[in-house]
């Protein structure tokens, strides 16, 4: 064993001490922390629980099945007469058509409303402009639903027939039946303003993370500002704008009573693409529809119904999360 | 003390003399007129016809101007400009036409016993000074309120285990209250109705209705609180500490004192989330047409399912009162979110 003298530092652990006090806040806080995780963990498992009645029964097919039929609320086990059914596809298809056309035309808009705040608007108006965008955001979806209902749909009936008899050879715009009130058009124009506003904030966020270096070096290349923004904003931004769009489509896909008001739920058959026809479907208006006058059995279907919406705006908030974070992190 | 004067930028490129004023003014206040004279002369109707017709001009109009103009520019950069600016008018005529016509139709609908009547005797279809929203706004302020002592504390909590305690968890807690913002409040209501009303723990009442709102309420609270805490200066916790401090002194002391208008702010914007919810309480809370304060038993009534309700029945008397509700419903979330932001204006400037 050789005694020299020790100069080189050697990094030091340094231990915390914490009184008795410290460490039960600490444990409070930890477990405040952890709500959030309880409450998600909570959700999922009492919906399972709820839901595995039904789940059991009908198996996979109540996902890709089309029919909503309550029959005498007992299982064919349990000697039915009248056999319920419950396939949920055309909701579930409805849900995620309906939130596609709002995103379809929020994505434009509120990325337009974005750069014009960031690039376009004098500096002075920027702050009243931006405390309204955040009062729309805030806006109770329970006023969509009415001013949907009684102001847009007849609004909205005349511009889905001139689409209809204009552009009718587009699939999209063919109908099967002349009735255009309550159809995933309308459902889509109701969630596209609501989710305008989160597309134009989360968009402006990222916007305003764009180096200054990049823009200044641009338009000393004599970039204009169409140029500017085709080739660095949007090129740097592509992966928040995607996640603000993530996190509208989840807002989308769980709105419930904007849209009860302006679609015709239709649970026979799937309406894949007409999207001006009044019929279509949503999980969470279905659930709304439903709940009043449902037996045990529908009530346990409802609850997979919801599990089934939990589980898919989970994912989109968490693509969403992931998106978002990645390109603010890319400063 | 040096002071320096300051002279104007020079932007010789960037002169614009009296020709390109002219030429601007031409293009960029003829070519709407010219669109509603084109409306006005031919069958085009409404709004939407004025709007979709002059962008198609103006985007012509705007083409020959930085073709031809004092002022060159590519054809590409003034059709964005001009698509950018039919953006905002898209989305700002889009949002007046939801905001006015619920004061429009609010105020016409007003009178004072709507106000001050429950809905207990009120036949569907009755005329407009009978009864009144009474229960509705009682109920709501109830439901939040309660929403509010259980979210608030909470939503800090897990701001404060983000921001003091960063532990190895911090990535996960952060991951899940954004996750948890993103539950559909119908969801929310669901579980509440699962967990706590069918098993029998609670009934439907104000209470139900209250936790239901909590679970929508605590990621906004957590969220806003966790940007606010940042924002409190390392080196106060550090001089704290130095000074002797134990953790929960310094967060007593010093964190939560510094932070505290922006602690309100976020839970005032928590609440103005919350307080138009309507499916959640639908499941919970259940509705009811007389005035009932005990949260505890018996359903409950608010805002946002009394105008559901209304609208059901779906009569013209019924749906002026939806629209009363409305605006009243719309006052509340709109004072909140006023005073939330002035709150932190002044925080700002400070």
């Amino acid at each position: 064993m050789t005694s020299t003298l020790e100069l080189e530092p050697k990094p030091q652990a340094i231990t915390i001490l914490r009184t008795k006090g410290d460490r039960i806040f600490r444990g409070i806080l930890i477990v405040g922390g952890l709500v959030a995780f309880l409450v998600l963990a909570g959700i999922f498992g009492y919906l399972a629980q709820s839901a595995a009645p039904v789940l059991q029964a009908f198996g996979f097919h109540f996902f890709t099945d089309s029919s909503w039929y309550a029959g005498d609320g007992l299982l064919p086990s349990e000697g039915s007469i009248d056999p319920p059914t419950f396939g949920m596809l055309p909701m579930l298809w409805g849900s995620v058509l309906i939130a596609i056309i709002s995103v379809g035309i929020a994505l434009p808009l509120g990325v337009g409303i974005a750069l014009s705040i960031v690039y376009l608007l004098p500096k002075r108006t920027i702050f009243g402009f931006t405390l309204f965008i955040d009062l729309v955001a805030a806006i109770p979806s329970i006023v969509f639903g009415l001013w949907g209902f009684f102001v847009l749909v007849p609004h909205g009936v005349l511009w889905a027939s001139w689409l209809n008899e204009k552009l009718g050879f587009i699939p999209i715009f063919s109908v099967q039946f002349e009735a255009f009130e309550q159809s995933p058009f309308m459902a889509g124009l109701v969630l596209a303003i609501m989710i305008t506003p989160i597309v134009a904030v989360v968009s402006r966020q990222i916007f305003a993370l764009v180096p200054p270096d990049l823009i200044n070096a641009a338009q000393a290349l004599g970039g204009s500002r169409w140029t500017i923004i085709r080739d660095v904003v949007l090129p740097f931004s592509r992966g928040g704008i995607i996640g603000g769009a993530m996190l509208g489509l989840g807002r989308a896909l769980g709105e419930t009573v904007a849209v009860f008001f302006v679609l015709q739920l239709f649970f026979d058959e799937v309406n894949w693409y007409r999207i001006l026809e009044s019929s279509g479907g949503s999980v969470a208006s279905l659930i709304i529809a439903k709940f009043g006058e449902a037996g045990p059995l529908e009530i346990s279907a409802l609850f997979a119904a919801g599990l089934a919406l939990f589980v898919i705006t989970l994912l989109a908030n968490a693509a969403a999360a992931i998106l978002v974070n990645s390109s603010k992190g890319k400063k | 003390m040096t002071s320096t004067v300051k002279s104007p930028a020079r932007k010789p490129w960037d002169a614009k003399d009296s020709g390109y004023r002219y030429q601007q003014l031409l293009v960029h206040v003829g070519t709407p007129l010219l669109a509603a004279l084109i409306v006005f002369v031919s069958g085009i109707r409404g709004g939407s016809g004025l709007f979709f017709t002059w962008l198609g001009l103006h985007l012509i109009t705007g083409a020959l101007l930085a073709k031809f103009g004092r002022k060159k520019s590519t054809i590409a950069n003034s059709s964005m400009e001009i698509l950018l600016v039919a953006s905002l008018i898209l989305f700002v005529s889009a949002a007046l036409s939801v905001l006015l016509p619920v004061f429009i139709k609010g105020i016409s609908a007003f009178s004072s016993n709507l106000l001050f009547q429950d809905a207990a005797t009120v036949e569907p279809g009755a005329e407009l000074i009978n009864g009144g929203i009474l229960h509705a706004i009682l109920g709501t302020v109830i439901i939040v309120i309660l929403a509010s002592v259980i979210s608030i504390p909470i939503g800090i909590l897990a701001a404060l285990y983000v921001t003091e305690v960063r532990g190895r968890l911090t990535p996960y807690v952060r991951f899940f209250v954004q996750a948890m913002s993103g539950v559909p409040s119908i969801v929310a209501g669901l579980f509440v109705y699962a967990a706590l009303i069918v098993t029998g723990v609670l009934s439907f009442s104000g209470v139900s209705g209250a936790i239901a709102l909590s679970i929508l309420m605590l990621p906004t609270v957590a969220r806003t609180a966790e940007e606010v805490l940042l924002l409190v200066p390392d080196d106060l916790r550090s001089a704290a500490l130095a000074l002797g401090a134990t953790q929960r002194k310094v967060v007593r002391m010093v964190v939560l004192p510094s932070a505290g208008a922006g602690l309100v702010t976020a839970s005032i914007l928590g609440v103005a989330r919350v307080t138009g919810e309507t499916a959640p309480l639908l499941l919970t809370a259940f509705g009811s047409t007389a005035v009932n304060t005990n949260p505890f038993s018996e359903p409950m009534s608010a805002l946002p399912i009394y105008i559901f309700t209304q609208m059901l029945l779906g009569t013209d008397n019924d749906v002026a009162r939806a629209w009363f509700a409305c605006m009243v419903l719309l006052t509340m979330v709109g004072v909140l979110f006023g005073t939330a932001r002035l709150l932190v204006n002044r925080r700002s400037l400070k």
